[in-house]
């Protein structure tokens, strides 16, 4: 079978993951021409409470929706961490929010601990662009979709008048994720 | 003589309703009245419920519509909003309306849709064999209040005010002049028009109540029925037992069709932008 | 990608699909109540009527959006409702008057855990068998079931032009991963598909029978003001349509109403048929889960195990046409569903149980994954 990645955000809700995840799928399928769906599951609250959205990409037609292999978790909670760890591949990419997260799942992963939300309180000013910043440094450590689709998809998805400020936000993340990378 | 005929599909003669029942004097009225705005056959849909009045529909040769049990304002709703230029009537009866059907009574009423209502109160379930209906008076029998009914009783008109109706008016069967000229103020409102009935089931009320004959409820009726005008200068206590009758609602305000369409027409002129 | 081609692309989700499809279907009334998971339909066509000179109403619980979407079929707009579980019990009073008065419209559940309030977030398959038989008495009824959000698009469309055609209540029975998955579409333009209209009387108002029995079990339909003044009742009823306690009568439209979909059975059910030739091992699954049973099959054969799939997109009528040859070639049909197994009793009978039938059940809120599948076709294998 062909290529399939599997990526879940997972964090509380209300921290913008589904649009996150829906800004990826649309990068992956309406820029790069790959197939892909975007899914979540959350308790019946709008806001708090353990949330994920998933992202599959693929080069074939997508059967299965969710993740159950995953290749990048995002964990922006310590909730989410725990529970949403365990379907993450050996050697697969674990992100966390390293004020939130604390204590990291057992299990053999690339780990990359970044204050995700600090970053977008101090540098961007909106702890509500962390979704976003999130987006930026995922582009980087994964090169499953280009940076070109992400930032046309993270433009065309956002509130009219916020562009400026998801794309600094984006930029940003990148730029955090390349100082890991070095 | 005014010829009912034009309105009615005699073949399904003769009428469900029993000896001594209101209904038919309603039916008459109704007819009258609609006749005097001049409003053809093919211009009326006729929407009801379940129960004795409700079955005023399969007389008529309007477009008719005989629903489940309490649904007519809901079903007449889609009728009316579907096809804005439709006369849209729901006949229906105190339980089917305001106990079954309630919240679809009320929220038409707030929504005012421009739906006219004739709500035949005789204060029991009749078609069901004489059960207890929200408008049974307290201490009356009913065959499901065979001790006296214990519960107060809707006031159905106040509460057709309270969520927002245009036109309420409430008359009587013994009144049949006045009802006729409250019905078709109630058509020719434009809005949520209710027109409340007081009509004698003498089968399944009557009987077991021991208030004698059709004849005696209807004089019953007559004596009872104080107008807004005299009602007005009674105590409570006086009113105790009184059918007041009159035009309690008749406002103008904005109708939800209307509303709509205008909403539709801006948003067609107004290019692309959501 | 060409341009063109990539302009047309879209990420959008069952729900949205679901709007898109009745819009394109010619919808003009649509009523509802919210419902997760189903809210987004409502809110879209809360949007998008108006605009194309349609009727958006919420109405004050879901027995009067039911009720309205019959009054506006009769008064000849194209009418949906939209729901889940909760709602689709509520919904069951009306859609029984739809089916003996024999108005056209589309109800859709994207259904979620029960019973009762259940899980209201959380996928589930549960409402199949109160698809067919939820409302009181024998009644037709049909019911579709996507499995991906293109066909959300389409089988919306089919719900319409069966309605239509047949002038019955047609079920559109989502689940909640359908509703809400965001996915790759390009959605099919207007001269992609057929738009059906309900048939009109060709004679004149004084010799219209509106209930008249004729060979293919559906009388033509006229819309209140026309011209053609006719009566419309729950109560059983003759060609009138008026109310009629003759066992005659009564007998006769009971087995007209069943009939309609009996009589057309095989212009209405429709399978899609993957790997059937050579499968040893069949799996029957519909829905989302059908997804999962894709990849298991795939996976499965990988493995040089002979499975194939049965994949109806109506559930009923039942195709039993095409499920009882997989008694005969296959040694055992699985039925992975979730709810604790309401198809299986269905698969069991029209394979005369010359296949073992095995069941995959879940109720938990979580689909069933293709490895769970796969697992159960590996230990049948051995």
């Amino acid at each position: 079978m062909g290529m399939r990645y599997e990526v879940r955000l997972s964090g509380e809700g209300g921290q913008g993951l589904v649009l996150a995840g829906k800004i990826l799928a649309e990068a992956a399928a309406i820029y790069d021409g790959k197939n892909a769906t975007q899914s979540q599951s959350y308790g019946p609250e709008a806001r708090g409470g353990a949330s994920r959205s998933e992202v599959i990409i693929s080069d074939e037609d997508i059967d299965y929706p969710k993740a159950t292999n995953i290749d990048l978790l995002l964990a922006l909670t310590q909730e989410s961490s725990d529970k949403y760890s365990k379907d993450l591949k050996e050697n697969g990419i674990l992100l966390v929010d390293s004020e939130a997260v604390t204590k990291l799942p057992e299990g053999n992963f690339n780990v990359y601990k970044v204050p995700i939300s600090e970053i977008a309180r101090s540098k961007i000013g909106k702890v509500v662009v962390a979704n976003i910043v999130a987006l930026g440094i995922i582009a980087e450590l994964s090169t499953i979709v280009s940076i070109d689709s992400l930032e046309s998809a993270v433009l065309a998805r956002v509130p009219k008048g916020t562009e400026e400020l998801n794309l600094k936000a984006f930029r940003t993340g990148m730029e955090v994720a390349q100082e890991l990378l070095k | 003589m005014f010829e009912y005929a034009k309105y009615l599909r005699l073949n399904k003669f003769p009428l469900i309703w029993c000896a001594g029942c209101g209904d038919g004097i309603v039916l008459k009225a109704m007819l009258r009245a609609i006749d005097k705005i001049g409003l053809s056959n093919d211009e009326i849909t006729m929407v009801s419920g379940i129960g004795c009045s409700s079955r005023l529909p399969g007389y008529v040769d309007f477009n008719t519509l005989h629903t489940t049990h309490g649904r007519a304002i809901a079903f007449a709703t889609g009728v009316k909003i579907a096809k804005p230029e439709m006369t849209v009537i729901v006949v229906t009866g105190d339980g089917d309306a305001t106990a079954i059907g309630g919240n679809h009574y009320i929220h038409a009423a707030r929504r005012n849709l421009d739906l006219t209502v004739i709500l035949f109160n005789n204060n029991i379930y009749g078609m069901t064999g004489g059960q207890v209906s929200p408008t049974t008076p307290v201490g009356k029998k009913a065959s499901t209040s065979p001790y006296g009914n214990l519960e107060p009783s809707f006031n159905i008109s106040g509460l057709a005010q309270a969520a927002g109706a245009s036109f309420v008016a409430r008359g009587t069967v013994h009144g049949a002049h006045m009802l006729e000229k409250f019905i078709e103020k109630a058509i020719r409102k434009k809005g949520f028009s209710v027109v409340e009935v007081i009509t004698p089931c003498p089968t399944a009320y009557g009987r077991r109540n021991r208030m004698g004959t059709a004849v005696n409820m209807i004089q019953d009726l007559k004596e009872n029925a104080v107008t807004l005008k005299k009602a007005a200068k009674m105590s409570p206590e006086e009113l105790e037992g009184k059918v007041v009758t009159g035009v309690l609602v008749d406002i103008d305000k904005p109708e939800y069709t209307e509303e709509y369409a205008k909403l539709s027409e801006q948003l067609k002129n107004k290019v692309g932008v959501d | 990608m060409q341009s063109n081609q990539k302009d047309k692309v879209q990420v959008i989700t069952g729900n949205e699909a679901c709007a898109e499809g009745a819009l394109a279907a010619g919808l003009k009334f649509f009523a509802g109540y919210p419902i997760t998971p189903s809210s987004e339909i409502a809110e879209i066509l809360s949007l998008r009527l108006p605009r194309v000179d349609g009727r958006f109403i919420q109405m004050e619980d879901e027995i009067a959006a039911m009720g309205a979407i019959i009054g506006a079929s009769l008064a000849g707009a194209k009418a949906m409702t939209a729901t889940s579980g909760p709602g689709f019990s509520l919904k069951q009073e009306n859609i029984g008057y739809a089916a003996m008065a024999e108005v056209p419209c589309v109800v859709v559940n994207v259904q979620r855990g029960g019973p009762s309030t259940g899980l209201p977030t959380l996928p589930a398959q549960g409402d199949v068998m109160q698809s067919r038989w939820g409302t009181h008495g024998d009644h037709p009824i049909i019911a579709l079931a996507p499995h991906s959000v293109r066909e959300t698009f389409e089988l919306t469309i089919r719900a319409f032009n069966l309605s239509e055609m047949y002038r019955t209540p047609v079920i559109l029975l989502m689940d909640e991963v359908i509703g809400h998955v965001n996915e790759k579409v390009i959605l099919p333009g207007p001269d992609e598909y057929e738009i059906i209209q309900r048939k009109k009387p060709d004679v004149p108002p004084e010799e219209f029978l509106p209930y008249k029995h004729t060979e293919s079990c559906v009388p033509p339909m006229v819309s209140f003001g026309e011209g053609y003044r006719y009566h419309v009742t729950g109560l059983c009823h003759d060609e009138t349509g008026f109310p009629t306690n003759d066992p005659v009568e009564i007998d006769r439209l009971l087995r007209r109403l069943n009939g309609k979909i009996e009589v057309h059975r095989d212009e209405i059910i429709d399978v899609k048929e993957d790997f059937l030739d050579d499968a040893k091992i069949g799996i029957f699954a519909y829905g989302s889960t059908a997804r999962s049973a894709r990849r298991a099959m795939l996976l499965a054969r990988e493995k040089g195990i002979k499975v194939g799939m049965l994949r109806p997109t109506v559930l009923w009528p039942f195709p039993e046409k095409f499920v009882r040859p997989m008694g005969e070639t296959c040694s055992h049909v699985i039925v992975p569903e979730m709810n604790l197994g309401q198809m299986a009793h269905e698969v069991e009978w029209a394979t005369c149980r010359n296949a073992e039938v095995v069941k995959i059940n879940r109720v938990d809120g979580e689909p069933i994954s293709p490895q769970q599948i796969l697992d159960k076709i590996l230990e049948v294998a051995s």
